[in-house]
């Protein structure tokens, strides 16, 4: 009995967390994005600085009619979004928030391994609704995601198979438990590696080619309306929160703090992953969109030969250690 | 009599299938199922789809078996990578959405023969090997990423070589066949 307790709360605590943290991090971009442009953004929803913004869009999203295009597959079409989401919410039930075991929503062996391959999962999602709606800003959209997580895949696993290796394990745990505030500049090539190639896999901008609204309009997105679009925009936000939380972990110490490790350990992994979160908006804000040919440039030309040097680093310095 | 009761009771039976056999079997049913709908179906990007199915399926298989490591890196390699490559070869194709027509060849029945003998090899060979081997639940974790990981470079190091030369052929091979195409221009 006592066990079901503590798994049904471990999953409830968790589930909240993905609802929450993903409108959280929507409303911050809101906010940072029209500061840094000289505007206020929402200021009326809810009283207090347009606090309410993003429940409101929700609601919004809820009301508007749930079509589906004649000619479209219609249950690939209708299961697209449920794809994109839910692997979300299963990285995040992986990733440690604080030290001990109580801290994480399941312990899982080959952790590294369980998040990187659910996370390749999500696009999936993407892959089937660009092909379904039978559209062919939509199919152009799909290509342009595939042909964009082949590329940035590679980079990202080497990065993390670096955290991998000067760890001597693949459980993120493990790899908190072991970490030492030196790891921070031995591993920054594969840390930098690791957020760039996750952000191109999520498909944010600069990397937003696959989605490029004033191109192809929203690519494998823009035939879906109502509660189906608001799904695949929670995914993206969702898909923030995991890849910044992913990078705290794996490279920039989790729970480890200059001071207060043990109680206040969720408070370091939380404002790192706040941190970063902001970094993605702030990138969003920055930069323009690469162009397809640059995306894959940048994949196979210098982002896999930095992680392949950061691995061999990784090795050479493991080696002189022990 | 004592002794013959003890062994029955310590060697599991197939009349009295645990809960984690029955998860086995269920699985492994909806593996077939999805494997059998895949080369059957007519709408290409279905089969791709199903295909995911059965890999997870196959995947979720790994896990009951208590190899977690191989489960992960079965969803990362053939879900997240093989089959998004054959998406990705899909939607560069005409696969229309709905029956293909011409999604059907002669070569059914062969490939049916192909299949079954090919079945019946892996399944004779595995239930060879593995008679009466059962996996202790309650004890260590039998197959761990650190399990995995010494068997594989302590007992299997040569074949794990051999593998990773043959992948490096395939990959130069790759490279020297893109390359042609471009001199050609």
């Amino acid at each position: 009995m006592n066990d079901a307790l503590d798994v049904a709360v471990r999953l409830v605590i968790v589930f909240g967390l993905f609802l929450v943290l993903p409108l959280v991090v929507g409303q911050t971009e809101h906010k940072v994005m029209a500061h840094m442009q000289g505007r206020l953004g929402p200021m009326y929803a809810g009283g207090f600085h347009g606090w309410a913004q993003l429940v409101a869009d929700g609601v919004k999203f809820a009301q508007k009619e749930d079509v589906v295009p004649k000619d479209a597959d219609r249950r690939v079409f209708q299961l697209a979004p449920a794809v994109a989401l839910l692997p979300y919410l299963l990285v995040l039930l992986a990733i440690p928030i604080g030290p001990g075991e109580g801290a994480v929503g399941q312990v899982i062996d080959a952790g590294i391994f369980f998040v990187l391959a659910v996370m390749g999962v999500g696009v999936l999602g993407s892959l089937m609704a660009g092909w379904a709606s039978a559209n062919k800003f939509s199919l152009l959209g799909g290509l342009r995601t595939a042909a964009q997580l082949l590329a940035y895949e590679l980079p990202m696993l080497l990065a993390a198979a670096s955290v991998a290796m000067a760890a001597g394990t693949v459980s993120l745990p493990g790899i908190l438990n072991a970490f030492e505030w030196w790891w921070l500049p031995w591993q920054i090539v594969g840390a930098i590696v690791f957020f760039v190639a996750g952000l191109a896999e999520l498909q944010r901008p600069p990397f937003d080619m696959p989605v490029a609204d004033s191109e192809i309009i929203f690519g494998a997105y823009t035939e879906y309306t109502g509660l189906r679009f608001a799904l695949f925009l929670l995914a993206e936000y969702a898909g923030i929160v995991v890849l910044c939380g992913l990078t705290t972990v794996l490279f920039l110490g989790g729970w480890h703090g200059p001071f207060g490790g043990d109680g206040l350990g969720w408070v370091w992994t939380l404002l790192k992953t706040a941190v970063l979160a902001f970094v993605v908006i702030w990138l969003r804000v920055t930069y323009p969109r690469l162009r397809e040919d640059q995306l894959q440039k940048l994949a196979w030309t210098t982002l896999v030969p930095l992680a392949l040097a950061q691995i061999a680093l990784t090795g050479i310095v493991k080696v002189a250690i022990q | 009599m004592i002794l013959a009761a003890q062994a029955a009771a310590e060697a599991p039976g197939f009349l009295s299938p645990s809960g984690v056999e029955i998860a086995f079997l269920l699985v492994g049913l909806v593996t077939l199922g999805a494997a059998v709908v895949t080369v059957t179906t007519r709408q290409l990007v279905h089969a791709a789809l199903w295909l995911v199915v059965a890999l997870g399926g196959l995947a979720v298989e790994y896990l009951l078996l208590t190899a977690e490591f191989i489960a992960w890196v079965q969803v990362l390699i053939y879900v997240g990578s093989v089959v998004v490559l054959l998406l990705f070869g899909l939607m560069l194709t005409k696969a229309p959405i709905g029956r293909s027509p011409d999604a059907d060849s002669g070569n059914r029945p062969v490939a049916l023969g192909v299949a079954l003998a090919a079945a019946v090899a892996l399944v004779w060979v595995v239930v060879d090997a593995f008679r009466t081997t059962w996996i202790d639940l309650d004890g260590a974790v039998q197959g761990s990423t650190e399990v995995t990981g010494a068997t594989l470079f302590k007992h299997w190091v040569l074949p794990f070589e051999a593998l990773s030369v043959l992948l490096l052929a395939a990959l130069v091979g790759a490279i020297v066949l893109s390359r042609k195409k471009e001199q050609a221009r």
